[in-house]
């Protein structure tokens, strides 16, 4: 791969040293885990979590003679994916051997694909903000390229003193590996795309994303430079498992490296690991010998090649992404391009919101779902999916506004006790009371107690109308907030004689 | 009684449907055979005595319920790079130590599945890589042919050598064998007998332990080209857990023997013509030609231009592919460990303790042509020339050819432990001179006996196909073997 | 192309297979031998010829997405030189 700079240096993305200003150039190998219920090559599960060697097939264990065959809906997968990426997709590629030795690779060599892969050259739209002014910066990243191969097993080295356990049930499960450009700046930039990266599989469902459980992990590659300079050496932080800590780790790498470069030392090209504990990247015990993986093509697997109609089929089902739906809200229901942002952020809470907004206002569904749920989940710390308000219930909270049942004050209240309570709003609102009361003779009745019970107050509002909100406030209170505030409002006015 | 193990498998079929021998007393006197031979033939590592009378048993229950497979009580011997479940499976390699897999080969399967007895397993080089069978960790087999008036030694070729030693020594009614550069035919040249390495992709390799994906194929060694024929039928099938493994339904290739060649297009390739190649070869060719002249068929003059390049090719894609392939002998999941400090030095120890200098020999040149630096100038041209010689069958074939003829090997059997060859692999590896560009053009090719050489030791004939085409092989070879009758060593053992 | 004894005992070391000085002293000329006799290839036109990926014309046959292995934990492991509630035992890795 021949690395070609595509960014201008950008002042505010340098970071100050020593002796002058430093960027950092940033690219990433994402190791994805294709949504299959099957392996790559075998039959064997890829379900997470069970007893050691249980979803192994003699093939997955490399016994002698055993022979690959290809999950067809891995190779889906990886289309799909390479169409969401707006990549190029090569309708012929090869699976080749890349050979090493290691205990959690049976085979002594992983099948992967090196000189022809399933998906080239494509492209993701990051987009960073909103700044002060509320506006957004948009960031085209280049994707190299995108290939199908091999998981490795893992081992587990706590569980005697001389010896680790290797457990296969992972060897074998299909991972895309999606190499970008060179083309990130800082780490917000690789934070923002890690992020785009994922919902755009999650979109697909070709990847389920659960960075906790590996099913998407990094491998950084972080260089410095004098902006204008040729890039620098790279280092490859490998397999970082979170968001934070790709952040985490190009901050510290680029400082480590800035460090070493002004006290007029040079960069050794190395793998380096992430310990989240420390906050800090460190070199991995040093391999003597250098990598020499001796890739060749599998002469188990002929080329895998599809025509034009496969990859129309699968571009036909493609679901819409998020940078169209972002399109789509803005475009057709209205929404703010911020607003717009934020809910396909996640493909679950463009669903939520979706079923919300249904049949619905969508600027009001939305300021609900930014504001009261987002707001909600944050606060306690939850995702999306464990919300405790159905997009249905918060839709039949919405409902009661709109028809008048209840105030948007009694609203906010209601959706507490949804929150906390759970149930149907209407009957919550029936059963407790809380209908607004729109019965004009009896908000009357309010309306006249509390005039006749501050007779200064009325003489104040006489002199200066605006204060005929006291008068409101004290009206609602009385009722319990249950009152239509409209009505309130007329009444007050004119029983007091104030114009409109 | 006469000796049943001299029946060939036609014969022995045919009386156990007429029910005038049982499964029973024919695997008995195989058995028997095997007891008193193999001391001396070193043809099996791992005779399975008991499961082969069970199975002989089933096979009498089958045959008197008339539920008859196409093997029904056929008593065969396996090379020891078949799978066989429960039972000793090494590739004749001091690596698989122990090994027994709780899997069935998919070749083996198709012939119990047809009512075929397993004897035991059979010699062979080790990891399949070798030409004399003096690889394997238990020992070379001794060829049942001597040459005349000589008590020395010879080798039944390789690396399927237990498995044509065992069928020509009547150890076995035919026995399966695998051919990646010429280790099914070479072995039966060397033994008078039939051996057909079919298409690559007509035999699932699953379940054969893997030397060279791409070359190795799985065949059959019989006594004539009859029982080939029967054996290929059970042999082959299409394969969903072989990738490579065509889609096309397996012929009845027994139906094409006795057919007439009349017509046919046969072709002399001028580049088999070897500088100093023994005349006693030169006459065999000549033999062969006279003889599918006489049957009718026209014989034309080709010309195979990469013929020369093949053996160097070979002896690049096999060991980078084998390389590759045995790294799975880590000492972890199966077979031998030898302890170490640490994980390299585990690994390190078991494989130089597990493999055989041949193997380790064919594992460092292909780590060699596959390294970085290398991987061009050896394997990627090694993969181009190899699209040349297939282009030259290609050519051949498009000009009307329906088979090739050429000898099978360079010479009869040669000596154990013959010091030239043993000095200097190169001039072993010439062995296969005449048998790799088959396997590097993926075609079928047949080694049939043509003849006795000076020293009373036999030759053969080797016939190379159209891709899949197996039945004119059998066709074809079954005139040689009618004019040039069959052979069997005289029984020193 | 020709190779020496350290390209010998580095191979090896590619290969995982431990070898004492004599034995890659003799390898170096056995290699040597080997090296030699294919070296003739070099002097084949190869130009615009594509390298073989498969002898046979065929497409590649591929799975349908099902599950229909594993659950065999006792078999992968049973012929294991050292194992423990199924899995594998190797000396520790130190990463
Ligand atoms: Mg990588
Ligand atoms: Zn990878």
């Amino acid at each position: 791969m021949t690395l070609v700079d595509v960014r201008t240096p950008d002042p505010k993305r340098l970071i100050p040293g020593a002796t002058g200003d430093w960027e950092v150039i940033i690219g990433m190998e994402v190791h994805a885990q294709v949504l299959s219920s099957s392996k790559l090559f075998s039959g064997a599960s890829t379900e997470f979590g069970k007893a050691p060697n249980a979803n192994v097939s003699l093939v997955d264990a490399a016994m002698p003679g055993m022979l690959p065959v290809i999950n067809e809906e891995c190779v889906k997968q990886a289309v799909r994916t390479g169409l969401g990426l707006k990549a190029e997709i090569n309708h012929r590629s090869i699976f080749d051997r890349k050979n090493y030795f290691y205990p959690d690779l049976p085979q002594g060599y992983q099948i992967s694909q090196f000189k022809d892969p399933i998906v080239g050259e494509g492209k993701i739209v990051i987009s960073l903000g909103p700044d002060r002014q509320g506006h957004f910066e948009d960031i085209e990243i280049g994707i190299e390229r995108l290939h199908l191969e091999q998981d490795a097993g893992k081992s587990m080295h706590d569980q005697h003193p001389t010896m680790s356990y290797v457990d296969l049930n992972r060897s074998g499960v299909a991972l895309m590996e999606i190499v970008s450009k060179p083309d990130m700046r800082s780490s917000d930039e690789a934070k923002a795309y890690m992020t785009k990266l994922r919902s755009i599989v999650r979109y697909l469902g070709t990847c389920d994303g659960n960075m906790d459980e590996g099913s998407m992990r990094a491998d950084v590659n972080v260089s410095v430079r004098r902006p204008g300079e040729p890039f620098g050496t790279r280092c490859e932080i490998k397999n970082v498992n979170s968001i934070r800590f790709i952040g985490q780790a190009i901050e510290y790498e680029a400082r480590r490296q800035i460090g070493i470069l002004e006290d007029g030392g040079v960069i050794d090209q190395e793998t380096r690991l992430f310990d989240p504990g420390k906050g800090e990247t460190r070199s991995m015990r040093s391999k003597e010998d250098a990598h020499d993986y001796r890739y060749f093509p599998d002469p188990d697997l002929l080329p895998l090649e599809f025509d034009n109609e496969f990859v129309g089929r699968l571009l036909a089902d493609l679901p819409e992404l998020p940078d169209d739906k972002k399109t789509r809200f803005v475009k057709d229901l209205g929404l703010s391009v911020y607003d717009a942002s934020v809910l396909v952020s996640e493909k679950a809470i463009a669903d939520y919101y979706e079923v919300v907004a249904a049949g619905r206002d969508g600027k009001i569904a939305a300021n609900w779902v930014i504001n009261d749920l987002l707001g909600a989940l944050n606060k306690d710390g939850k995702a999306i999916e464990e919300t405790p308000v159905s997009p249905a219930q918060l839709g039949g909270i919405i409902d009661l506004i709109k028809d008048g049942t209840i105030s948007g004050k009694i609203a906010k209240d209601l959706f507490e006790i949804v929150w906390n309570e759970g149930g149907d709003p209407a009957a919550i609102v029936e059963a407790r009371g809380m209908k607004q009361v729109t019965d004009t003779g009896a908000i009357e009745k309010a309306v006249d107690e509390i005039i006749a019970a501050n007779p200064e107050q009325v003489e104040k509002v006489k002199a200066k109308p605006a204060l005929a909100g006291w008068f409101v406030g004290q009206v609602m209170k009385a009722t319990g907030g249950k009152a239509n505030p409209q009505a309130v409002q007329t009444l007050v006015k004119t029983k007091l004689g104030i114009d409109e | 009684m006469t000796d049943l193990t001299r029946l060939t498998i036609a014969e022995a079929r045919e009386k156990l449907a007429a029910r005038e021998i049982t499964a029973v007393e024919l695997t008995d006197a195989y058995l028997a055979a095997i007891d008193s031979a193999n001391a001396s033939l070193n043809a099996y590592v791992a005779p399975t005595p008991e499961k082969a009378r069970e199975m002989a048993k089933a096979s009498d229950a089958r045959i008197a319920a008339g539920k008859a497979g196409a093997l029904e009580g056929i008593p065969l011997g396996i090379k020891d790079l078949f799978a066989t479940e429960g039972v000793h499976t090494q590739a004749c390699s001091h690596i698989l130590d122990g090994f027994e897999p709780r899997y069935e080969s998919t070749v083996t399967q198709n012939l119990w599945n047809d009512g075929a007895v397993m004897l035991g397993k059979l010699n062979m080089d080790e990891f399949a890589m070798g030409s004399s069978n003096e690889t394997s960790y238990y020992g070379p087999v001794r060829n049942p042919w001597r040459a005349a008036g000589s008590d020395a030694d010879l080798v039944a070729g390789g690396s399927s050598g237990g498995s044509a030693a065992a069928v020509a020594a009547f150890l076995c009614a035919g026995a399966t064998a695998t051919d990646t550069g010429g280790s099914i035919r070479q072995p039966a040249a060397y033994t008078g007998t039939v051996g057909i390495k079919p298409t690559y992709g007509r035999c699932s390799r699953w379940g054969i332990v893997a030397y060279a994906s791409s070359l190795d194929q799985a065949g059959p060694i019989a006594r004539d080209v009859r029982d080939a024929a029967i054996l290929l039928k059970s042999m082959a099938s299409v394969d969903e857990k072989d990738t490579t493994s065509v889609d096309l339904p397996v012929p009845d290739y027994e139906a094409a023997i006795g057919q007439s060649i009349r017509g046919m297009k046969i072709g002399i390739p001028k580049e088999y013509r070897l500088d100093g190649m023994p005349e006693e070869i030169e006459a065999l060719w000549r033999q062969g030609i006279a003889w599918l002249k006489e049957a009718g068929a026209e014989i034309v003059d080709i010309s195979l231009p990469h013929t020369t390049y093949a053996l160097p090719t070979y002896y690049i894609i096999s060991p980078a592919e084998a390389s590759s392939n045995l790294a799975r002998y880590d000492g972890v999941r199966y077979g031998l460990r030898v302890d170490g400090d640490d994980i390299v030095d585990m690994y390190e120890k078991t494989r130089a303790a597990g493999f055989g200098m041949e193997v380790k020999r064919r594992i460092l040149i292909g780590t060699y042509v596959l390294s970085a630096g290398y991987y061009d100038a050896y394997y990627v041209r090694a993969q181009k020339v190899r699209t040349l010689i297939k282009r030259d069958f290609d050519l051949a074939f498009a000009a009307g050819v329906d088979a090739i003829l050429t000898p099978a090997t360079p010479s009869s059997a040669f000596a154990i432990a013959d010091e030239a060859l043993a000095a200097d692999p190169v001039k072993m590896y010439l062995n296969d001179i005449f048998t790799v560009t088959v396997n590097m053009a993926g075609l079928p090719g047949i080694s049939v006996p043509a003849g006795l050489d000076g020293k009373g030791l036999p030759l053969g004939l080797q016939l190379i196909g159209r891709p899949f085409g197996e039945e004119t092989l059998f066709r074809t070879a079954h005139v040689i073997e009618q004019a040039a009758g069959r052979f069997s060593p005289a029984k020193w053992w | 192309m020709s190779v020496d004894i350290d390209t010998v005992k580095r191979v090896a070391r590619l290969a995982r297979i431990a070898v004492s000085e004599e034995e890659a002293s003799r390898m170096t000329g056995e290699l040597n031998g080997i090296l030699g006799f294919v070296e003739q290839l070099s002097e084949v036109n190869i130009e615009g010829v594509e390298p073989m990926t498969s002898v046979m014309p065929m497409a590649m046959r591929e799975r349908r997405d099902v599950v229909a292995d594993g659950g065999i934990a006792d078999d992968i492991v049973a012929n294991a030189p050292v194992s423990d509630r199924n899995f594998f035992l190797v000396p520790k890795v130190v990463e």
